[in-house]
């Protein structure tokens, strides 16, 4: 592909135009915004990761991920509002799934350390681990403010804080793992994977495609457990102060 | 400090509680004595339910100092102070599952079993029926998850225990045998009973002493015959207002 097909390609962004303005839906301004972004920002981390491959320093690579985290962290935290300190513990909970998975894929010699398979893999670790982490936040606050009355009632009967809050932490942690593990059945059967696809329109081998989209589930498999569970062990003692009580100002102020 | 700290359950000494920078509750200080059924009445809003939550511990007072049986209430680990200081709620809230289940919860939060004779004997000992057991909560009357409150209660064997208008959405029936339950439990363990209730003819009838709170203050305490011979104005008209 090239500039010439590229600019063709533009065809799939003049025919939502004209649908929405014969159909007057106003998306047109969104739609021309969103084009330009996408091509600003892809040629960006186009140049970038080539200049990055070129060298071959590792410094940039941690800089790559460094950069990830950091943008996956703003996105997360407006979802935790009511958990202090939410910004470090989504720090926190992404270094070290990138840390856990590329240990891993770089101790048992499953991809080798160059930019090429580290910064792929790690935006496809830290950007699921980042819409887990929304799921599960979303979930957690909204069983912790509706489950209020189990939770006075457990620490009133002399349970400890895990203890008024385990219920909460379990369900959330289901219901934001779930998708993956449920998406993961039907994978190949309703659509092909991104990467897979990619990879085979690249010309690469479809056997070998496969190879590492499974190398990926399987990565993301560990993201979406880890995340939740992480970042829930992280979140719950929050709630509560030194004296076992529950902190419920925290909510009060989410409903403002 | 005239007032015997022996012979008080619970001590109040100067407490004053702000939520969101709303006092809710202001100077109070008085005393619960040991072994007596306490009846606390007051409009609503006056700050009954979040005194007990501070006797129980699920809160703490912005100032001032608790003394559960002469003890100061920092002094205790917040489990053990929580099973010492039982609380059963207007609403009884329950867990999701059978009545096995939220009678046996105080001993499962300490990893322990109710052994099947024990919980027989305690539903038999608030009146419900052992068959119960098996039964889901959500298909008990409001009398009987009331019921099954205060036997939850029990089981963490509390000194004292704080009622929270146990008795006000249930019916005449249910009431007469909460009552009952409540005056047994006293008499027969010497259970300190702190009971807030809005029924003044209850207050009288279960009360040794009684506390009248309004607006976040305790305007007076005292035996219960206070409620036929207040000394302040304010007591005097909430009084008539309610009679």
């Amino acid at each position: 592909m090239n500039t010439v097909t590229l600019t063709f390609a533009l065809i799939f962004v003049l025919i939502p135009l004209l649908l929405s303005k014969y159909f007057k839906l106003g998306l047109e301004k969104d739609t021309i915004i969103a084009t330009i972004r996408s091509i600003i920002q892809l040629f960006i981390v186009g140049y970038l990761l080539q200049f990055v491959f070129d060298s071959e320093r590792y410094i940039y690579i941690a800089l790559m991920i460094m950069i990830m985290i950091g943008a996956a962290t703003q996105n997360a935290r407006k979802k935790g509002k009511m958990i202090k300190g939410i910004t470090w513990k989504l720090v926190t909970t992404f270094a070290l799934i990138e840390f856990i998975t590329q240990f891993i894929l770089i101790g048992f010699k499953i991809t080798p350390p160059t930019a090429q398979y580290m910064i792929p893999l790690s935006g496809m670790v830290i950007g699921n681990s980042m819409v887990l982490a929304i799921l599960f936040l979303n979930r957690f606050t909204g069983e912790i403010k509706s489950q209020q009355d189990e939770t006075e009632l457990i620490l009133s009967l002399g349970g400890t804080p895990k203890q008024a809050v385990q219920n909460q932490l379990i369900h959330s942690i289901r219901a934001s793992t779930i998708p993956t593990i449920e998406s993961q059945k039907t994978i190949g059967l309703v659509q092909l994977p991104g990467m897979m696809s990619g990879q085979i329109i690249a010309g690469a081998d479809p056997l070998q495609a496969v190879f590492f989209q499974l190398l990926v589930l399987f990565l993301l498999l560990t993201t979406a457990v880890f995340t939740s569970i992480l970042l829930g062990f992280l979140s719950y003692p929050t709630l509560f102060n030194e004296r076992m009580q529950f902190l419920d100002e925290e909510l009060k102020q989410l409903d403002d | 400090m005239k007032i015997s700290l022996k012979d008080a359950a619970i001590y109040l000494d100067d407490i004053s509680y702000e939520k969101n920078n709303h006092s809710i509750l202001s100077n109070i200080t008085g005393m619960i004595p040991k072994g007596k059924i306490t009846t606390l009445v007051g409009p609503s809003g006056a700050g009954k339910t979040s005194l007990l939550k501070l006797c129980n511990g699920l809160t703490s007072p912005t100032s001032g100092k608790i003394y559960i049986n002469n003890k100061r209430i920092e002094s205790y680990h917040p489990p053990s102070l929580r099973r010492h200081v039982g609380l059963a709620l207007q609403q009884a809230t329950m867990i999701y599952g059978t009545v096995r289940k939220n009678l046996a919860l105080p001993l499962t939060l300490q990893n322990k079993q109710l052994p099947d004779n024990q919980a027989e004997e305690l539903l038999k000992l608030v009146g419900l029926d052992a068959k119960l057991l098996s039964r889901h909560v959500n298909d008990l009357s409001g009398g009987q998850r009331q019921k099954l409150s205060i036997a939850r209660t029990l089981i963490n064997q509390p000194d004292i225990l704080l009622l929270d208008e146990i008795t006000s959405s249930l019916d005449p029936i249910s009431v007469k045998e909460i009552e009952e339950l409540i005056d047994m439990i006293n008499k027969k363990y010497r259970t300190t009973i702190v009971w807030i209730t809005h029924d003044l003819e209850q207050a009288r009838k279960m009360g040794d002493d009684v506390w009248v709170m309004m607006q976040g203050q305790l305007i007076e305490s005292g035996p219960i015959t206070l409620l036929d011979n207040p000394k302040t104005d304010t007591v005097k008209q909430f009084l008539k207002g309610r009679a």
